[in-house]
């Protein structure tokens, strides 16, 4: 089930640098095709920043990120891109983006990367419904023919309302807030904002979602739903998570692979179970000094 | 939140006490304020040069203005205070009563010119239809269209009346220079507006807040100054006069033989001109309303308020943020070049002396005022604050009490200036203080204007 | 060389104006992020306050010494500027104090209409020329026709800026009053629950921009030699723009960009077009705020996540 057989997203030699300031230092890692990938690792560890550029909102001091939407680009079609100027390029499978080269909201628009945020950022003002329905702007957008053909009220764009509004109601049932879809959604409990922005990020149809922390502050039977919310986007919808997370349970329940950083540097990556005995993240989780862990390390060979 | 918690501490039980110290304690405030500025009164004598004039009956006004303001103010907050638990969730606006208010007003604005020649007379009815009518509906065309950018994309522009100038000027340009009618100048004049504000727009789409309202007055300012030094074009401080009024449909509004009245074989009067140009204005301000409303409901407006709301959002749903602002941006501005447009021909002469700064305050203030991204709150707020300022100019009978002299006309700005303020403080969030949804599932519940952002750009 | 010499002079004494009413946007905008609209018709209301009592001493009670006279003017205009401004702060920013955005915004361009209006009404509208005062000038050089000369008007306004700013450096940055307005420049919450006066920092910190404004308001009185109520808006934009320009939120900053415009005015007069100076002033402020938000001297920003 691990990783190797498809990655979806392949992150090269990702390095960040904010000024004096090294955030991220050449880590690589991959997201496989139809998995749940975590990357946890202590507070200020860069994995905010690692998603920022994931989803263009920073932009990479260097490395690649190379993402392939519906099947796995072959390495030819990587390097021609690579070597081109351009941002995207049709494989055989689908399309192949490299998503360092591109704008934030057209990694979203076209490589199909959604995300949530650690300090959730809904429409607050917005209702649930209207939170839905914008994040199906681009598809609407056409419908409206640029707006032209929807101000005259043709046909075409209000059916194209209708589906979205239809797709909404299903993340509505799937997250049981169809009660409250005309409420605003600044006025929900802190449970349901999260879940819906979950639902937000779904109704862009992604094939890549970002989790940023999305059990943070959630009370054990709202964790729960969230991990069965969670394995259902991966397995019903064929959506590939990648998530950050504090919540161990969470992530030793349903990641398929976890990758861990410390310090801007990736210093684990494997299944959940290997991972959890890796002695150098149990020695970032508890704070143990570098020479205890060579003899943990020493301890485990023997 | 601290200051409301902070009042009900110690009311002294004699709320008649406390207004009476309270007031002492304003009208000594005033005292203090009063003095340095209005005791004496700077003026030229015949040999040019400066005496000072007593005029102390002016501070004794002040000071006992606010006296007696403070006393009652204390009196009725407090006569008020038993029913303190206000601030209950809105009544859910009944649709219903929503629509039959707009329908009532929309057939009282029908019929105004008529209701106003029957109450008023013929030659009364002129100022009741152009001081009044026309020049409400111009206010509330550019409130409706400033509301596009402030209101729902939450784009702060303290620079809108370059637009206005841009219509009027290109309409007078245009009329001037190639004898275009206005009919061709107007859907031009709106043209050229929206695509100045996709070049001003695009500058300035990085900035944020009082940034972007600094650079959008600074561009305001520097187009004016342009108008008014750009003499050979432009012919700077003195106007362009002789812009070609509109037409009914071909027929000028004159006393010649193929004048309207001519025409139609009725008896010439100016009243004519005035009637058509009002109804002309409020088919301009409908039509803005329409389109807004509509534009609403479609993708575009709901990312302009999703804008206004979190743009980082916005970005991570795959909206191009740039193209959303500068589509606001440019309908805003399309919207002030059609309001320029008409200006120009209702008046028939511009100059830059009307294109200052207080226009786009005057303008901003409406939109702010009547609740952001509410239509008809900005109706309600150009409607007050232009006619309430406008009525100034009849209160002719004050001169009877304070002399000759006093011309209340004179304070019409004033009196703007501290309506502004005392709106903000008693209504931060305008007068319309909650969004109608643009899409509901079951039921359109307003939502509170504390949940609305009023947007980081 | 001469005539550079001499527009430089003359910069230097415009832009040490420009610096007095730039510190007033800068402070308010560092303490509570507000652009105080009305600050430009407060320094317009203290040139007025400056006249009026410059006449009532000199005319009225016939007082002989030049020197007491624009001394005590000095201090009644600091004094009574700042009344206004308290005042100001009080009832029209206070009440709005944590409320949204835009309704300080708006308070502040009421209280701008309503403070320029306020003195055309009790003043009248005509400019008032103000009997010249150190009219004296100093000439440093003369060749080929052309003097290079230093009034005493303007060596009292670069003498009384320098004096003052020193003064104010020293509250900002050696009494509690400065701590204090520090410490609610970073977190106002925090602040307060460590005990510092929150909306009394603030009333000060309104009041001290304000007296400032006040000795700029008499400086450029003295230097134009001629009061008008439309003098508060294109300054007070000329000061705002010193103020982005140096850096908004920073003190040197605010002095710096008031020298920086100053000279850019005058010499943009004397070499290009007197016309079109405003323009000039108003390109530097678009082009700062949009290619330098952070200005010279000021801590850029980064977008948050």
């Amino acid at each position: 089930m691990s990783a190797p057989a498809a990655p979806l997203l392949t992150v090269e030699h990702l390095t960040m640098r904010f000024g004096g300031l090294l955030a991220i230092d050449d880590v690589s890692f991959t997201a496989a095709r139809g998995g749940i990938t975590a990357l946890i690792g202590p507070n200020g560890a860069g994995k905010t920043t690692v998603f920022n550029c994931i989803t263009g909102f920073y932009k990479p001091t260097s490395g690649r990120l190379t993402l392939s939407r519906g099947g796995a680009a072959s390495p030819a079609d990587i390097d021609a891109l690579t070597a081109s100027s351009r941002r995207s390029r049709k494989t055989a499978a689908g399309a192949v983006y490299l998503l360092e080269r591109m704008p934030d909201h057209e990694i979203a628009a076209h490589a199909k990367v959604a995300r949530t945020f650690q300090n959730i950022r809904l429409f607050p003002g917005m209702t649930v419904l209207e939170n839905l329905i914008v994040a199906q702007h681009n598809e609407l957008m056409l419908a409206s023919g640029l707006t032209v053909l929807g101000l005259l009220g043709l046909r075409r764009y209000r059916d194209a309302e209708a589906a979205a509004v239809a797709r909404a109601q299903f993340w509505l049932d799937k997250i049981a807030l169809t009660a409250r879809a005309d409420d605003a959604a600044g006025a929900l409990p802190y449970g349901d904002q999260r879940r819906l922005e979950i639902a937000r990020a779904m109704c862009s149809g992604p094939d890549l979602l970002c989790l940023d922390e999305p059990a943070a502050g959630l009370n054990p039977r709202e964790s729960s739903d969230l991990k069965a919310l969670l394995k259902s986007i991966r397995s019903d919808h064929g959506t590939s998570i990648l998530l950050i997370e504090h919540d161990m349970s969470v992530v030793m329940e349903i990641s398929d692979h976890v990758v861990v950083l410390e310090y801007g540097r990736k210093i684990s990556d494997g299944p959940p179970e290997r991972v959890r005995n890796d002695p150098k993240v149990i020695a970032a989780y508890l704070g143990v000094e570098d020479e205890e862990v060579a003899k943990v390390e020493a301890e485990i060979a023997r | 939140m601290a200051a409301a918690a902070t009042e009900p501490r110690s009311l002294p039980a004699n709320p008649l006490a406390r207004g009476l110290k309270e007031g002492l304690g304003a009208a000594l405030l005033a005292f203090g304020l009063a003095v340095p500025i209005l005791a004496l009164r700077t003026e030229q004598n015949i040999s040019n040069q400066l005496v000072l004039q007593p005029r102390w009956h002016y501070v004794g006004f002040a000071v006992l203005a606010a006296f007696l303001g403070r006393l009652l103010f204390v009196l009725a907050t407090s006569a008020a205070a038993p029913r303190r638990p206000k601030a209950a969730a809105p009544a859910a606006f009944p649709a219903g009563a929503a629509r039959a208010l707009s329908i009532l007003g929309l057939l009282l604005l029908l019929l105004y010119p008529v209701l106003a020649l029957a109450i008023a007379g013929r030659a009364g009815a002129v100022k009741w239809i152009d001081n009044f009518g026309v020049q409400i509906l111009i206010y509330i065309m550019l409130g409706w269209g400033l509301n596009i950018v402030v209101g729902l994309a939450g784009l702060l522009d303290l620079g809108y009346v370059a637009f206005y100038a841009v219509g009027a000027y290109s309409t007078a340009l245009l009329a001037q220079n190639f004898g275009l009618s206005f009919w061709l100048c107007l859907p031009l004049a709106g043209i050229l507006a929206a695509f100045w504000g996709i070049l001003l727009g695009f500058p300035v789409l990085r900035l944020r807040g009082d940034y972007l309202a600094i650079v959008t007055l600074a561009f305001g300012e520097i187009i004016r100054l342009v108008l008014i030094n750009w003499v050979p074009v432009t012919n700077g401080y003195a106007g362009i006069s002789g812009i070609p009024r509109p037409t009914f449909f071909g027929l000028p509004f004159n006393a010649s033989d193929s004048g309207f009245a001519a025409f139609f074989g009725i008896e010439f009067s100016p009243l004519h001109r005035i009637i058509f140009l009002f109804y002309v204005i409020l088919a301009l301000a409908l039509i803005t309303n329409w389109v807004t409303l509509r534009l609403r409901r479609l993708p575009i407006g709901r990312a302009w308020e999703a804008l206004r709301e979190d743009e980082i959002a916005c970005r991570a749903l795959g909206i191009n943020t740039t193209n959303t602002k500068l589509t606001a941006f440019a309908m805003g501005a399309g919207f002030g070049g059609f309001a320029g447009s008409f200006f120009a021909a209702r008046q028939g002469f511009i100059s830059p002396e009307s294109f200052t700064f207080m226009e786009s305050a005057v303008v901003l203030a409406i939109a702010v005022l009547g609740g952001m991204g509410s239509q008809i709150g900005v109706a309600i707020a150009a409607a007050v604050m232009i006619g309430g300022t406008e009525i100034l100019r009849e209160l002719e009978w004050l001169k009877q009490i304070f002399g000759s002299a006093f011309d209340p006309a004179q304070y019409r700005m004033l009196l703007f200036g501290l309506a502004m303020v005392l709106v903000m403080v008693w209504k931060p969030r305008g007068l319309v203080s909650f969004r109608r949804p643009s899409i509901f599932l079951r039921e359109a519940r307003p939502v509170r204007a504390d949940m609305v952002k009023e947007g980081s750009g | 060389m001469e005539y550079l010499l001499q527009q430089i002079i003359n910069g230097v004494t415009l832009g040490s104006i420009y610096g007095l009413i730039a510190i007033g946007y800068t402070m308010v905008f560092g303490i509570i992020g507000m652009v105080n609209f009305a600050h430009g018709d407060v320094f317009m209301l203290s040139t007025f306050i400056a006249l009026i009592f410059l006449l009532l001493l000199t005319q009225v009670l016939g007082l002989g010494s030049l020197a007491i006279a624009l001394f005590i003017v000095l201090i009644l205009a600091m004094l009574l500027t700042s009344l206004w401004a308290w005042a100001i702060e009080r009832l029209a920013y206070r009440p709005l104090r944590g409320s949204f955005r835009l309704a300080p915004l708006i308070s502040a361009i009421g209280m701008s209409i309503f403070l320029s209006n306020l003195v055309q009404v009790t003043q009248g509208p005509r400019n008032k020329p103000v009997p010249s005062i150190l009219g004296e000038v100093i000439t440093l050089s003369e060749r080929e026709g052309y003097s290079v000369t230093l009034s005493y008007r303007q060596i009292l306004i670069v003498v009384v800026t320098g004096v003052l700013l020193l003064a104010f450096w020293y509250i900002v940055q050696k009494t509690s009053l400065g701590r204090a307005q520090r410490a609610c420049e970073q977190d106002r919450r925090m602040a307060a629950l460590l005990g510092v006066d929150v909306d009394r920092t603030i009333s000060l910190t309104f009041v001290i921009g304000a007296a400032l404004a006040a000795v700029a308001g008499l400086l450029f009185m003295i230097y134009y030699g001629v009061v008008n109520f439309n003098d508060g808006f294109v300054p007070g934009v000329k000061a705002f723009t010193a103020a982005v320009l140096g850096g908004i939120g920073s003190l040197p900053g605010a002095v710096l960009g008031g020298l920086l415009i100053g000279l850019i005015e005058t010499l943009w007069s004397a070499y290009f077009s007197i016309d079109y100076k405003d323009v000039a002033t108003f390109s530097i402020l678009a082009v700062t705020l949009v290619f330098l938000p952070s200005g010279l001297l000021g801590k850029p920003e980064v977008e948050k996540v």
